[in-house]
């Protein structure tokens, strides 16, 4: 259980790896998430999404940046090494129908989790647009696999390296102004990303549902660390998301929350041995 | 109450021995209750504050026998009726009063199955210690047998003489129980059902076992190492414990008994999503529920910060709202990681403080300011972060339902306190995971996994107790319940 099968770095922060998981592959739908930790004393438990599962192989597949301490832990172990501690899937599955036309976005990472979405879309009957955005065309995700699924494919760069230039949120606006609009968007990406397709798509009524991924413990309900306001509500979202409607998410509120810790973050990621005097040093301030 | 440091108490103790030898023997009534009450020796309160270990520190040997010749060994045994698990008490205080352990311990496993744990975080007060004929004597609850502390002694001898035998577990029967959560309430059910020769599974959560012993009680009231000596027993019995499983998403409990072959499955998941005041301000960084925060420092270690990844903010100033055990061990955990001033505030007054009356002691030694009859009414923020906290205070006016009087706001008493952290600890309501996930199952209007007295659910072979069938209780009714379910099911499961 949870060796890592194999190893892909996909651009120059990126990594995909297929994990020996056989419950979690058979379980898993989309919109699910784990949670592991390298560590079973002293590391952290971190959340991160399923990009795909093999169920006959007994594999799940997770992508992941190396930003933090343990990504970074985890982007130097080789095939072969066991992950200390894996447990899911968790969350509520995405709600998958028949809606007419969705339009999925998908920006940096957030392609990875959207990427098994996407093809339950497809499966159910949906046409399928798939808009990907990323900072610069090495950092592009998965665009090969979203075109074997996908009826169309827009890729859109910041700095304008590969495909349109600027960000997701000006071909969604096309896309919401069409006729007929989609009958669906479904946005993953860094918070603000999905802040301002969620601001997009509301002038045109168009249901939008954004996966959150927040700071969390134990990703079963107890903890609440990973609570978010949607609606004027608190709601947790290791239970009742990670999908939330998007027009009702206080987003600003939730990006406040994910830095709760960004100090401490930065020094532990810089994996320097003087970080503890830097810690505490830190925290004076 | 002053501190008497502990060498000062073995030697009262030692002195007192003396006295009690030398009275005309058997001791008589009036004799029994004229030896004062053996105090629990203890760290120095300004030390412990700020080191993680053990608070508590054990009787002496001769402070449990001067505390064991206290006992009347009355015929009605009104503490027995006390205990939510019927220990046969004065039988094991006897034995200690003679000096033998060893055959206390003995006495005491007749009927429970985790006295270390129940002799250190029971509320004996309310318990087994309320009806206490010595207590009543003295007109005094706090003077009563420390029954707790007794049944610590004799565990721990028991531990630390390396006297403690697996028990015997009887021949295969070929048949397989799921226990969902491995806190009091499943490591009860898993041992008698083990002891019985089926084959049990333990499925946990969380990456390490215990459930709330190793995530919500620190090691300064329940050292870990007491949880791993009874998880190690379990093991020693062929239980297998699974830990990185979630029941009901790695695997439905229905899947468990259609899929993998489990005769029967017994839930304890536990208590579950953490209760928010809903007030203003409750999601600002630096607000906690005392469960993350709880598990933050215990499960996570965030307390050793030179080798712990998870994080915990330095606080300087804590706010901590609730008036029961766990607000105790969250102040208290507050002062440990470094905080200048604990502010506890409760709606009520201390009498009405559900918290065990020695860590409402121990929190007040250490330094944590009570505020009674204050509630939080919002919480301040800057730049989206905890800055204060702004409260009301109340008057107790007339006695409600459950017979308590009912605190009152004063109108226009606000005012405002400065915090850098806020930990909610108000109680829990039940986990939404099972219910989510197991269609049929029955469920009161709160989510409470709905039983008969033997633990049975709705759903044939699915049993349950716990938390997650009564609401936020203790660790000895999670295991009463589950000595119940374990009966029912080997009863379900014979020939």
């Amino acid at each position: 259980m949870n060796q890592i099968l194999s190893k892909e770095q996909l651009s120059q922060d990126v990594y995909r790896m297929r994990i020996r998981a056989p419950l979690i592959a058979e379980e898993r739908k989309p919109g699910q998430f784990i949670i592991l930790q390298l560590d079973t004393e002293f590391g952290e438990r971190i959340p991160l999404t399923i990009a795909d599962a093999d169920a006959k192989e007994g594999s799940i597949t997770i992508i992941f940046q190396a930003v933090g301490k343990s990504t970074k832990l985890l982007a130097r172990m080789e095939e072969g090494e066991k992950i200390a501690n894996l447990v899911g899937p968790l969350g509520r599955p995405t709600h998958i129908e028949k809606f007419g036309t969705v339009v999925c976005v998908g920006g940096g990472i957030g392609v990875a989790p959207l990427y098994p979405i996407a093809q339950g879309m497809k499966e159910a009957g949906n046409r399928l647009v798939v808009v990907i955005g990323a900072r610069t065309k090495e950092l592009v995700i998965l665009e090969k696999e979203m075109r074997a699924i996908a009826d169309e494919v827009i890729v859109c760069t910041d700095d304008g390296s590969y495909g349109r230039k600027g960000l997701v949120t000006a071909p969604l606006k096309e896309l919401c102004e069409g006729d007929p609009k989609p009958d669906l968007a479904v946005a993953i990406g860094p918070p603000i990303m999905m802040k301002f397709c969620a601001l997009t798509t509301k002038p045109y009524g168009v249901p939008t549902v954004v996966s959150l991924n927040t700071i969390m413990i134990d990703g079963t309900g107890m903890c609440g660390g990973c609570r978010v306001t949607v609606g004027g509500k608190t709601k947790f979202v290791c239970v009742d998301g990670p999908e939330f409607d998007g027009h009702q998410v206080d987003f600003d509120q939730m990006m406040q929350r994910l830095g709760s810790y960004r100090e401490q973050e930065k020094i532990a990621a810089a994996g320097c041995n003087l970080h503890n005097e830097a810690v505490k040093k830190g925290l004076k301030e | 109450m002053s501190f008497h440091t502990p060498e000062s108490l073995q030697e009262a103790a030692r002195a007192e021995w003396a006295r009690i030898q030398s009275l005309p023997q058997p001791l008589k009534p009036r004799d029994r209750l004229s030896i004062p009450m053996q105090e629990m020796p203890a760290q120095e309160p300004l030390a412990r504050a700020r080191n993680m270990q053990e608070v508590a520190l054990g009787y002496f040997e001769e402070q449990a026998r001067v505390e064991a010749a206290r006992c009347l060994q009355c015929k009605n045994a009104p503490c027995v009726q006390g205990c939510p698990v019927r220990i046969s008490i004065p039988r094991f205080i006897a034995a200690l009063a003679e000096g033998d352990p060893a055959k206390a311990i003995a006495v005491i496993k007749e009927t429970s199955l985790l006295p270390a744990v129940c002799g250190r975080v029971c509320p004996q007060e309310t318990q087994c210690q309320e009806p206490c004929t010595v207590g009543k004597s003295l007109k005094s609850v706090e003077k009563a047998v420390s029954i707790g502390r007794l049944e610590r002694y004799a565990a721990d001898w028991e531990r630390e003489h390396g006297a403690a035998a697996a028990p015997v577990v009887a021949p295969p029967t070929g048949k397989k129980v799921a226990v969902v959560g491995s806190g009091p309430a499943g490591i009860t059910v898993a041992a008698d059902v083990r002891r019985a020769g089926h084959e049990v599974v333990l499925f946990e959560a969380f990456h390490k076992a215990g459930g709330v012993l190793v995530y919500g009680i620190p090691e300064f009231r329940l050292p870990k190492a007491i949880v791993r000596a009874e998880l190690d027993t379990l093991k020693k019995m062929g239980v297998e414990i699974r830990t990185n499983f979630v029941v009901g998403r790695t695997r439905r409990i229905t899947d468990l008994i259609a899929k993998d072959g489990f005769d029967a499955v017994f839930v304890g998941s536990g208590a579950g999503l953490p209760k928010f005041m809903e007030i203003e301000g409750e999601n600002l960084v630096g607000v906690y529920s005392a469960n993350e925060y709880l598990t933050r420092s215990n499960l996570m270690r965030a307390y050793d910060r030179e080798r712990a990844v998870t994080p915990i903010h330095a606080a300087q100033r804590v706010a901590v709202l609730g008036g029961g055990n766990v607000a105790m061990d969250a102040a208290r955990t507050a002062l440990r990681l470094g905080a200048k001033e604990v502010h506890l505030i409760y709606r009520r007054t201390e009498v009405e403080m559900p918290a065990r009356v020695e860590e409402v002691a121990h929190a007040k030694e250490e330094g944590v300011q009570f505020h009674m009859l204050q509630n939080a009414k919002r919480i301040l923020g800057e730049n989206g972060k905890v800055a204060g906290i702004e409260c009301l205070r109340y008057e107790l006016g007339e006695p409600d339902a459950s017979g308590r009087r009912r605190p009152v706001e004063i109108k226009g008493s606000e005012f405002q306190m400065g915090m850098d952290a806020v930990i909610v600890a108000i109680g829990n309501e039940s986990n939404p995971l099972i219910e989510q996930t197991t269609p049929g199952l029955e469920v009161d209007k709160w989510g409470h996994i709905v039983t008969d007295e033997n633990g049975r659910t709705s759903l044939p072979k699915v049993f349950a107790g716990g938390d997650i069938v009564l609401g936020a209780a203790t660790v000895i009714l999670a295991m009463g319940e589950g000595r119940k379910a374990a009966a029912a099911i080997n009863e379900m499961l014979k020939g």
